[in-house]
């Protein structure tokens, strides 16, 4: 396999952008990102576009083919790809893998979802999880991750105080991002005293429902060199599925799926968690980040929680987790996630981050995550 | 609701029946095609035990449109006694009395009322004892 950089990145802002249709989301995001990396639009090959759900939220599928023509690519090979809020992830990881294995150079990687244009959010994201054995009996999104709350509140003493202060942490970060859907510091009796929206879960437990669209351009390493860009390299990619139904997963408590996924993305960069300088984590909701933390090994099992109070993932911290906001307050447009993800990877490791910016970070964790963990990527990014 | 597709679900919905691989005895609810453990394709139909207890909970304040009358209500993960779980709401309790440990029996209601045109949607429910 060959190696592989990021050359290039472009984003739209995030949030409720009812003036901007689907089409134009990814057009901008995919204008940025082939700005930003400098490369002729008739180098590019290929894209891959991470897309949830369009067809319910928008009514639109063939969505590669409309995407590309409405971003002055048509012509080029274009694959939507679909894993629930992994989808992004997942597009990144295929586009990885085409440039890779030499079957194209240039290849961009791009996520978008346009989730405010009148379909019933709620409705649209339980397609994620199981319809006949899980939605069809009341279940919905935050209701999955509230389950896993309670389990993990009885396991191991987590309590609301401790997940409200991953928001708080979250939103502090996200302040500082000018992308951001919610780019304002909360306050811990914010999070508590939020309407309940699956107990024990309240609104500011929850990531927003949000349009956006991002996208990333890939190319191997030699040809980055070419073209005097500074090398942020993949340095290892993993990918794993799992059971989408929470109730056949033998322990409550985690999310295996992602344990799975991040062992094969740092098995493949040689390197341990404790290599790892921030991350990046599918932050849904509050206990998400907790969970996530602890399969990824930054924290034993039952730690991440107090973890988090103590600081250890701020700005400052050992681990800086979610420097961009997360999915919290940088704002989830489902689709295209996992590419916002990278992107925030690719600033602070090129010292782009603004009033975020960390102190010369050189390797940095991506994991982007489907339903309640019926599958997630994880991707690992070097500065050289 | 697609009406198709409820039509196939009525033994499970109805009657809880599940699938035991005839290779190694694991029990799937709902039934399967390929054996999860030993990926076995021969199944024996059986029903599942009604009595099981609650492993973990919600109580959904913001629910789809389809179930919005019927909020604040709770929904479980229910092991029952032949260490089969699903997800299910919990009936004719108020929310505070259900927790991790609650011992509940599985017991047959009306799901979604849906719009005027659809039919009426059953299935199952625990019910704390
Ligand atoms: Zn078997």
């Amino acid at each position: 396999m060959r190696e592989v950089a990021v050359i290039g990145v472009g984003m739209t802002k995030f949030g409720e952008l009812w003036d901007t249709p689907l089409r134009d989301l990814f057009a901008i995001a995919s204008a940025n990102c082939i700005e930003d990396s400098g490369v002729e639009r008739d180098r590019i090959q290929s894209a891959y576009i991470g897309c949830m759900s369009s067809g319910l939220f928008n009514q639109q599928e063939h969505l590669a083919s409309i995407l590309c023509d409405y971003a002055g690519l048509a012509g080029i090979a274009a694959t939507r790809v679909e894993s629930a809020c992994a989808s992004g992830g997942l597009a990144f990881r295929s586009a990885y893998l085409e440039v890779a294995s030499g079957a194209s150079d240039f290849v961009l990687a791009g996520g978008v979802e346009k989730m405010n244009d009148g379909a019933d959010a709620t409705f649209c994201l339980a397609s994620a999880a199981d319809q006949e054995y899980e939605v069809y009996h009341g279940i919905t999104f935050p209701g999955l991750y509230a389950m896993i709350a309670h389990a993990h509140m009885a396991k191991y003493g987590t309590t609301s105080e401790q997940l409200a202060h991953v928001a708080v942490k979250n939103h502090r970060h996200g302040a500082k991002n000018p992308n951001a859907q919610f780019p304002m510091e909360i306050t811990l009796n914010t999070v508590l005293n939020a309407v309940r929206v699956a107990s024990p879960l309240g609104l500011f437990d929850c990531s927003p429902v949000t349009d956006g669209g991002a996208c990333v351009m890939l190319c191997p390493v030699e040809e980055a060199k070419k073209l005097g860009k500074p090398i942020i390299k993949v340095i290892g990619s993993g990918h794993a599925t799992d059971s989408i139904a929470l109730h056949d997963r033998p322990d409550l408590t985690t999310i295996p799926v992602v344990k799975a996924a991040a062992e094969r993305a740092l098995a493949q960069a040689k390197i341990g968690i404790k290599n790892v300088d921030f991350c990046e984590v599918h932050d849904c909701f509050t206990i998400a980040e907790l969970c996530c933390l602890e399969e990824l090994g930054v924290f034993e099992r039952g730690q991440a929680a107090q973890a988090t109070v103590d600081g250890a993932t701020s700005l400052d911290g050992k681990m800086p987790v979610n420097t961009s906001g997360g999915l919290k307050s940088k704002g989830h447009p489902v689709g295209a996630t996992g590419i916002a993800q990278i992107i925030e990877l690719v600033e602070q490791l090129t010292g782009k981050a603004g009033a975020r910016q960390l102190l010369s970070p050189s390797i940095g964790l991506a994991q982007n995550m489907g339903g309640s963990g019926g599958s997630s990527t994880v991707h690992i990014l070097e500065v050289s | 609701m697609i009406t198709p597709r409820y039509h196939r679900e009525i033994p499970q919905r109805y009657r809880l029946e599940a699938g035991k691989c005839t290779g190694c005895g694991k029990v799937h609810f709902p039934p399967r095609r390929v054996c999860k453990e030993c990926f076995g394709r021969e199944f024996e139909t059986v029903t599942m035990p009604t009595m099981g207890k609650v492993l973990t909970y919600t109580v959904i304040d913001i629910p789809p449109a389809e179930f919005d009358n019927l909020k604040p209500y709770v929904v479980a993960i229910v092991e029952l006694e032949n260490g089969v779980r699903l997800t299910c709401m919990v009936a004719e309790a108020p929310p505070d009395k259900v927790e991790i440990g609650t011992k509940v029996e599985m017991i047959y209601r009306r799901l979604q009322t849906g719009r005027e045109w659809e039919v009426l949607q059953y299935g199952y429910k625990a019910r704390v004892i």
